[in-house]
């Protein structure tokens, strides 16, 4: 489904005088649906960054990444058009980071069921799987309506995962998604991702836990500093 | 062979109708103009007369730039020929053009009115000539004159129909009583002078010839015979007339005129009478016998023998 | 034009003067200059282009003397372009718009735009009530019938949960929140494809701000609108728009996805721009 071909990435400054920062070099690598590709490194070695240029946050220095769609379209999505990665980023490629983008004043149930309803679905569907994803989770009823702004860390980063897989995406990326959560969600987390790997969804993330990530990971990256 | 030769003697020793020819033909080039595009206000010089503004200069020098020695004038103010400035019009224009007068309407080649329309239609060959105190129709909403213009030429007209909305909202129908802004084959929006409602449809497909002249404002136009004017109307709030259901003419009788309200102090008391006096006495001396007759636009038999 | 494309943008410029053969080397976002200091000729905008896909929401985010607001001005028709093409889906049979005929333009940008500016003296009328502001929009599209419009600008004033007592209320007598909301009932009366804000929160109360910029949000989301955002404030660009143009001196010096242009901003106007942001 995804196919990464001698991806770079360097940053070059222009402010205070100029620096070039490289993040990381000639990556190579390939994700089938159901595969679930771990990345693993020391910190600086550019794993976030890696997974910024497949969603497009960062625009890759040289190289490939090629992503084959639900039609069968294969793309270089480093050098596709923007209004392209902006419907592919909608439909089909997911992005748990870990910072959960916070649109102030609209309800933790509308902030989840309005990616389904951006995609075409029903809102009354998209609402009760919001919900029954909401409670999966773990998040109490009395927060269903509330706004996010002052949930708690480990609350935020639960609806940052509900948030990407609601609209069951073929590519999921994944950065650091349990950082924050305590054991039990962390458990239901990985319930759900699995879940999801069995339904196809092609998976690339970044775990802290070493444990963790070789459980889940069908293949680990190993990126260097 | 010269003009003096032909005319009739004139009491005046001001030249025939007042103005200087080359005066009158600007004027007249301006009106075949106005008359090419209907509702269209066109410029003309208006020079400063012995006559003050605000006392019908317009609609004088447009009836001064085209009567002649075989015209028959009939002059009238508010409808009635007998009121001071319809009379001193006459007067002036006798004076310099020495050209017979009527009181009938159906005799009349030149029309010259302010503020409403004889109430027997017009036929053609008959010219209306009205008096206008202000030709921009969009004045109400605008001020600058650069701008009202450039909205007639873009058919830029929604701020007057804003004007209506607004007034719809505060008063619960278009409150306009006189001077009501119509569209005049189906382009620009004009003034049609301060005639009441009641007159607007003798406008729309008209037999007669109307040509509108604004002194003060150095503006004539015109509605050449049968052309659309109609009034600006919301699709759900048909124009509506003046109501004088259940009241009569206390002259003639006539209940389906336009009827001015008179007040009479020493008795305390009002009565309707017809506005246009003309066309009171003509039924009164039994010379219109209908309103059917009237409507039907034949012509008197003493005019059609002349 | 591709078949989801709403608005084609080729070479749009602005500029105030002649111009000289000097001018595109001593201004621009390299000269750091609008002004051609050979000939004087200003140049507000020069060579701006880009397409704007249906249902998009593109942001143009530039500091002063960009161009941003012009680029909007031009596009509205305020302002004429002195070069460039503008093209609309379905209109005009593809020809350049700027090419119409005034009264041609104004039937084009009443039907098919709507506009909100920042201040709410040039986009609304003080001396008619809201409904009356709201009715000149329907009115220019030919609609006369009273009793739609009343219910039509009632409707919109709800959608932007304007109470609805304040219909036949006079603008200048409410607060700046509730006139830009105004504004948007105003732009919205004949359901255009496209709407265009330029800084419609600037000036407004933090709070109120917020209230608008929901409110836009929300009503993008449930009419699917195309909507070009021009504001100098980062937040409200990463709020609203999925895609983004940077302006500097009337050109464009970046564009990308929002939040690429926030994240990993390559030029070095945008990263300075970026990195101002509190």
């Amino acid at each position: 489904m995804i196919r990464v071909q001698g991806l770079t990435k360097t940053f070059h400054m222009h402010v205070r005088g100029g620096a070039v920062l490289p993040a990381f070099q000639d990556v190579s690598f390939h994700v089938n649906p159901g595969e679930f590709v771990g990345i693993s490194g020391p910190s600086g070695s550019g794993k976030s960054s890696l997974l910024k240029c497949l969603y497009r946050t960062y625009l890759p220095s040289r190289g490939e990444i090629w992503y084959t769609d639900g039609d069968s379209v294969t793309r270089n999505l480093a050098s596709e058009d923007e209004h392209v990665i902006i419907s592919l980023r909608r439909q089909e490629i997911g992005y748990v980071s870990q910072f959960f983008p916070v649109i102030p004043r609209v309800s933790a149930l509308d902030t989840i069921a309005n990616g389904m309803v951006a995609r075409g679905f029903d809102r009354t569907e998209s609402e009760e799987r919001a919900r029954s994803l909401l409670a999966r989770l773990g998040i109490s009823r009395s927060l269903w309506d509330m706004f996010p702004s002052t949930f708690s860390g480990g609350e935020k980063q639960r609806l940052n995962i509900i948030h990407a897989v609601i609209t069951s995406p073929r590519l999921l990326l994944l950065d650091e998604p349990t950082a924050s959560l305590d054991a039990e969600s962390a458990r239901e987390a990985v319930a759900l991702i699995t879940e999801m790997k069995q339904q196809g969804t092609a998976m690339i993330g970044v775990f802290h836990d070493r444990a963790l990530l070789g459980r889940l990971s069908d293949r680990v990256l190993e990126m260097s500093a | 062979m010269k003009l003096d030769d032909l005319v009739p003697p004139r009491s005046s020793p001001y030249n025939f109708a007042f103005l200087d020819e080359g005066a009158k033909r600007e004027i007249r080039r301006a009106l075949l103009k106005a008359v090419a595009i209907p509702g269209h206000q066109v410029p003309f010089a208006s020079p400063e007369l012995p006559i003050a503004r605000g006392w019908g200069t317009g609609g004088l020098q447009v009836t001064m730039s085209l009567i002649g020695p075989q015209d028959v004038l009939k002059i009238i103010d508010q409808g009635c020929d007998g009121s001071v400035n319809a009379v001193n019009l006459r007067k002036l224009l006798v004076a310099t053009t020495g050209v017979r007068t009527t009181y009938d309407s159906r005799e009349a080649t030149l029309l010259q009115s302010r503020h409403r329309l004889p109430e027997i239609p017009m036929q053609e060959g008959q010219i209306a000539v009205l008096q206008v105190p202000l030709p921009e129709p969009l004045r109400l909403v605008e001020p600058s004159e650069v701008e009202t213009r450039r909205m007639h030429a873009d058919g830029d007209y929604a701020r007057m129909w804003v004007s209506l909305y607004e007034d719809v909202v505060q008063n619960g129908a278009i409150s306009l009583a006189s001077g009501y802004p119509c569209r005049v084959n189906d382009s620009y929006i004009m003034s049609p002078s301060p005639i009441p409602r009641w007159d607007i449809r003798r406008l729309n497909q008209s037999r007669q010839l109307t040509l509108l002249g604004a002194g003060r404002e150095k503006r004539v136009y015109a509605v050449p015979p049968y052309t659309s004017v109609q009034p600006l109307e919301f699709e759900d709030m048909p124009f509506t007339v003046e109501d004088f259901s259940g009241m009569s003419c206390v002259r003639c009788g006539s209940t389906d005129t336009f009827l001015d309200e008179i007040y009479d102090e020493a008795t305390g008391t009002s009565f309707r009478a017809c506005s246009d006096t003309g066309y009171c006495d003509l039924v009164r001396s039994g010379q219109v016998a209908s309103p059917a007759e009237r409507d039907s636009g034949r012509v008197p038999a003493e005019a059609a023998g002349e | 034009m591709s078949s989801d494309v709403l608005l084609q943008a080729r070479g749009i410029g602005k500029r105030y003067g002649a111009g000289c053969e000097a001018c595109a080397e001593l201004t621009g976002p390299q000269a750091g200059v609008n002004r051609c200091p050979r000939c004087g000729t200003v140049h507000a905008l020069c060579d701006v282009s880009f397409d704007l896909h249906e249902g998009e929401i593109l942001g143009i985010v530039g500091e002063s003397g960009s161009g941003k607001s012009t680029l909007v001005q031009c596009l509205y028709f305020d302002v004429d372009a002195s070069e460039g093409e503008l093209r609309l889906r379905g209109e005009a049979d593809g020809e350049n718009l700027f090419d119409l005929p005034r009264s041609r333009k104004r039937r084009v940008r009443g039907r098919l735009m709507g506009m909100v500016y920042q201040n709410p003296l040039r986009g609304l009328r003080m001396d008619i009530t809201s409904g009356a502001n709201v009715a000149e929009k329907l009115l220019e599209a030919d609609v006369f019938n009273f009793r739609r419009i009343r219910d039509r600008a009632a409707e919109l004033l709800a959608s932007t949960e304007i109470p609805a007592g304040y219909l036949d209320a006079f603008p200048r007598s409410l607060s700046g929140g509730m006139q830009q909301r105004i504004q948007i009932a105003k732009a919205l009366a004949n359901n255009p494809p496209l709407v265009l804000l330029d800084e419609v929160t600037s000036g407004l109360d933090v709070s109120v701000q917020a209230r608008v910029l929901d409110l836009i949000r929300e009503l993008q989301r449930e009419r699917g609108m195309s909507m070009i955002v021009v504001s100098h404030d980062m937040g409200v660009i990463r709020l609203l728009a999925d895609r983004t143009l940077v302006l500097k001196n009337g050109r464009v010096v970046e564009r990308g996805l929002t939040d690429q242009i926030l994240e990993d901003p390559q030029h070095p106007y945008s990263q300075l721009l970026v990195h101002s942001t509190l």
